[in-house]
């Protein structure tokens, strides 16, 4: 039997809301196929099953709030499954059986426990609902019990789950947590994006609407290649050091109409020709609004695009999301006057930004990555 | 056009007047007891019924509560339709084998085959320095056996015409009138021809907090809503009228609107209906609650004789309302 | 069509794209992008809508005629090409 216990979502995660199995006791799954659903702070995600087996037990019912490790199902692998030869009875245990211990991924408990919050109960389940923590809040109710009144109000309804107060937490532990562990080195480029935004513009003109690209995925395709030939840009800081990505996975920053922000992961982005880019950003955008994100979507990216867009500040200097160790931002593309074979001319001139972990790369390799960058969005039709 | 104002009454004339429609309607009905007919009645609810309806309708009894209920019991199986007075539910107690091993349970032990279509009054509760043998609450004992419905009728409308529906009910009735309501005037709505005896009531609505009584200690709560509501408090008053069944949802409904609640009982605390409502709270609006459930009730002592200690032992507006702003403001 | 009908049609369709915005609230000559915070994909996506819904063809030039319900309107109330 193997355990599925609830994934990290995020190193802000504590705990997710299963709101919805897919699967049943009985049921054949393979890797990567989506078992749950779990509510968390960057609303409903899909919850993608880690190996092959036959899904025993399901240890945790609907609308439970789950922390992070803790068993939602037990799986027979494969081997156990096939075996049809049923299982010698074991002999009769002499003792009872040990008290279960607890899920070896739980963090091990402090000697101290801390002092319990008085909370009243209808304050704990909408705490539980917004996926709040409870620590460091005030209580004003009977007893210095935390209430309704030290909560914020019930969900507001939002078309894709997202609680706007719970992911400008989420947000808040990411990028503190950022800003204090990771020693970011900042560098910027202006590109002309003139050849890239002429040709687009033939290629558009030859297209109805819903097949047009926006120049947006054209910047995405040339830094998803470039990144591909900078692995120390491409990956994890873990405990142990520097951990390269398997492939090039782009979180792709999107921003939440009333706030909010999720920057879910176009896996192998360097592998997708433009037509095939632009249906997955348009696909991932529009889950990211509506809900509908897989949890591999949340975890897996291994360097991070923000591009600002029309209405965007003309340049970022992007902060680093942990535990990846690189992030690159384009900003508004704007016209200026440019020097083009010793004459000033108006060009489309675009700024792109990076933010590289230190404790991963020097500088040095990350102005190469901006300088492939650059070379790659001057002959577009290569893209 | 000219509307006429619905006439005022007692709930005394209100009981009154039940009674005498109750008799004259059904030749089954008739009313015994301690001092009804000669004396009038000992809080004069029954002052003139004799005259008007004859021996054979209001019939005075011994001083016996154990042989003229059990009297009572016997008719209704028997096929009429009585009513029993008790003076006051403390001296029920004679007659307490007889209501409980006998009315409530024969329906059963007799698998059907006898209804007990009794309907049994009595007074109830204090505030009028009648000392500790005369003034108890003891409605809430009552509650707690199967097989009876527990009425208490806390306003002029409830004491006209829950007595219909107590005599038209096939399984025995008590219904507890609380001495302190006798005098109260009010309207009565000559539209309203009759009540349920299931429902509980709201008799104020308020989104702050929930306060929960019955009986005699109604105008009480309604009072104290009124001193929090010059506060901006604004409280919801649950009557509940039916004090067996309990009516539960309309107590939990309540709850999810306000999620605090005061039960205001002049039982005693320990082991009350209060106790019991609270636990309903618990098992089915647990997750309702924000803040802790509280309990105005009367002292853990004899009800004393001597007016300000008698007075002091009852829940009275201004506790309630304290009760009600420690769990709305609690820091003020 | 009406300016009615066409606004009918623009409200259906940023009905899908913003389910939470107003269109009601949006005066006919701001910005849709600023009054909706809508960005380019959304504005691709909504211009590739009435293109759908209208079959008549939208130019990638004509993109920012298309930014204002007044906008709108006045496109679609001129013959085609």
């Amino acid at each position: 039997m193997n355990d599925f216990r609830m994934p990290s979502l995020g190193a802000d995660m504590e705990a997710g809301t299963l709101v919805e199995w897919k699967v049943a006791p009985g049921d054949r799954v393979r890797r990567g196929d989506i078992v749950a659903v779990v509510e968390t702070q960057k609303g409903a995600i899909e919850i993608e099953i880690f190996e092959d087996g036959v899904v025993r037990e399901l240890a945790v019912a609907p609308g439970s709030l789950v922390p992070v490790g803790a068993l939602l199902a037990r799986l027979e692998g494969q081997a156990e499954a096939t075996d049809a030869a049923p299982a010698p009875a074991p002999a009769p245990a002499p003792t009872p059986p040990p008290a279960p211990a607890p899920p070896a991924s739980m963090a091990p408990a402090s000697l101290e426990p801390p002092a319990r919050p008085r909370v009243t109960p209808a304050a704990r389940r909408r705490a539980a609902e917004l996926g709040l923590t409870l620590e460091g809040l005030h209580g004003t109710g009977v007893a210095g019990a935390i209430c309704l009144a030290d909560l914020p109000q019930a969900r507001p309804l939002r078309a894709g789950g997202f609680e706007p107060l719970g992911m400008r937490r989420a947000i808040a532990a990411a990028m503190g947590r950022s800003k204090r562990e990771i020693p970011h080195y900042y560098l910027g480029q202006s590109v002309d994006l003139s050849p890239t935004l002429d040709w687009l513009e033939r290629l558009n003109a030859g297209r109805g609407p819903s097949q047009r690209l926006l120049p947006a995925v054209l910047m995405l395709r040339a830094a998803a290649l470039a990144v591909a030939g900078s692995p120390e840009l491409n990956g994890f800081w873990k405990e142990e050091g520097f951990r390269p990505g398997e492939g090039v996975h782009v979180g792709w920053a999107v921003a939440l109409r009333g706030g909010g922000l999720v920057a879910p992961a176009i896996h192998h982005a360097d592998r997708l020709p433009l037509d095939a880019l632009m249906a997955a950003m348009r696909d991932l955008v529009t889950r990211a609004r509506s809900g509908g994100l897989r949890g591999s979507e949340l975890t897996d990216a291994t360097i991070t695009i923000t591009s600002l867009g029309d209405r965007g500040a003309e340049s970022v200097l992007p902060i680093i999301h942990p535990p990846q160790v690189a992030i690159l931002g384009f900003g508004r593309v704007a016209e200026r006057p440019w020097v083009v074979d010793g004459a000033v001319v108006p060009r489309r001139i675009v700024q792109i930004t990076l933010a590289g972990d230190h404790r991963a790369s020097d500088g040095h390799r990350g102005g190469l990555l901006l300088a492939r960058i650059e070379a790659l969005l001057q002959k577009p039709e290569a893209l | 056009m000219s509307t006429t104002a619905p006439p005022r009454t007692t709930y005394r004339e209100a009981c009154r007047q039940a009674i005498r429609a109750a008799i004259l309607a059904d030749p089954r009905v008739f009313l015994m007891g301690e001092d009804v007919g000669r004396y009038g009645g000992c809080y004069a609810v029954t002052k003139g019924l004799l005259e008007e309806l004859g021996e054979a309708r209001i019939r005075d009894t011994p001083l016996s509560e154990s042989a003229f209920v059990g009297a009572g019991i016997g008719a209704a199986i028997a096929g009429m339709r009585p009513i029993v007075e008790v003076m006051t539910c403390n001296f029920s107690l004679l007659a307490l084998d007889q209501i409980m091993n006998n009315a409530a349970t024969i329906p059963h032990m007799s698998g059907g085959q006898f209804a007990v279509p009794l309907v049994i009054r009595m007074a109830t509760g204090a505030g009028r320095q009648l000392a500790a043998q005369h003034s108890h609450s003891l409605e809430g004992w009552y509650a707690h056996i199967p097989g009876l419905r527990i009425l208490a009728p806390a306003t002029i409308e409830d004491a006209r015409h829950m007595l219909a529906a107590a005599l038209d009910d096939p399984n025995p009735v008590l219904i507890f009138e609380h001495i302190m309501l006798y005098n109260m005037e009010g309207e009565l709505d000559p539209a309203v021809q009759g009540v349920d005896i299931a429902k509980a009531r709201l008799r104020r609505p308020g989104h702050d907090v929930t306060l929960v009584t019955y009986g005699g200690s109604l105008f009480k709560t309604m009072a104290a809503a009124e001193t929090l509501a010059a506060e901006g408090i604004e409280a919801e008053v649950i009557d509940l009228r039916v004090l067996r069944p309990l009516d539960t949802a309309t107590i939990i409904e309540s709850v999810g609107r306000t999620r605090r609640v005061v039960i205001v009982d002049e039982g005693w605390r320990a082991g009350s209906l209060a106790a019991e409502v609270a636990m309903r709270i618990m098992e089915e609006a647990f997750f309702e609650l924000d803040a802790p459930i509280r309990r105005v009730c009367s002292r853990e002592v004899p009800i004393p004789y001597a007016a300000h200690l008698e007075q002091a032992a009852l829940p009275q507006p201004e506790t309630i309302a304290a009760a009600a702003r420690g769990l709305v403001r609690p820091s003020a | 069509m009406t300016r009615d009908e066409i606004l009918a049609l623009v409200a259906d369709i940023l009905g899908g794209i913003a389910p939470e915005a107003d269109i009601a609230t949006v005066p006919g000559d701001a910005d849709l992008r600023d009054a909706l915070d809508l960005d380019s994909m959304d504005i691709l996506n909504f211009v590739a809508a009435l293109h759908e819904r209208t079959r008549r063809p939208i130019p990638e030039a004509d993109t920012p005629r298309l930014v204002t319900l007044n906008g709108v309107v006045a496109y679609f109330q001129t013959a085609g090409p």
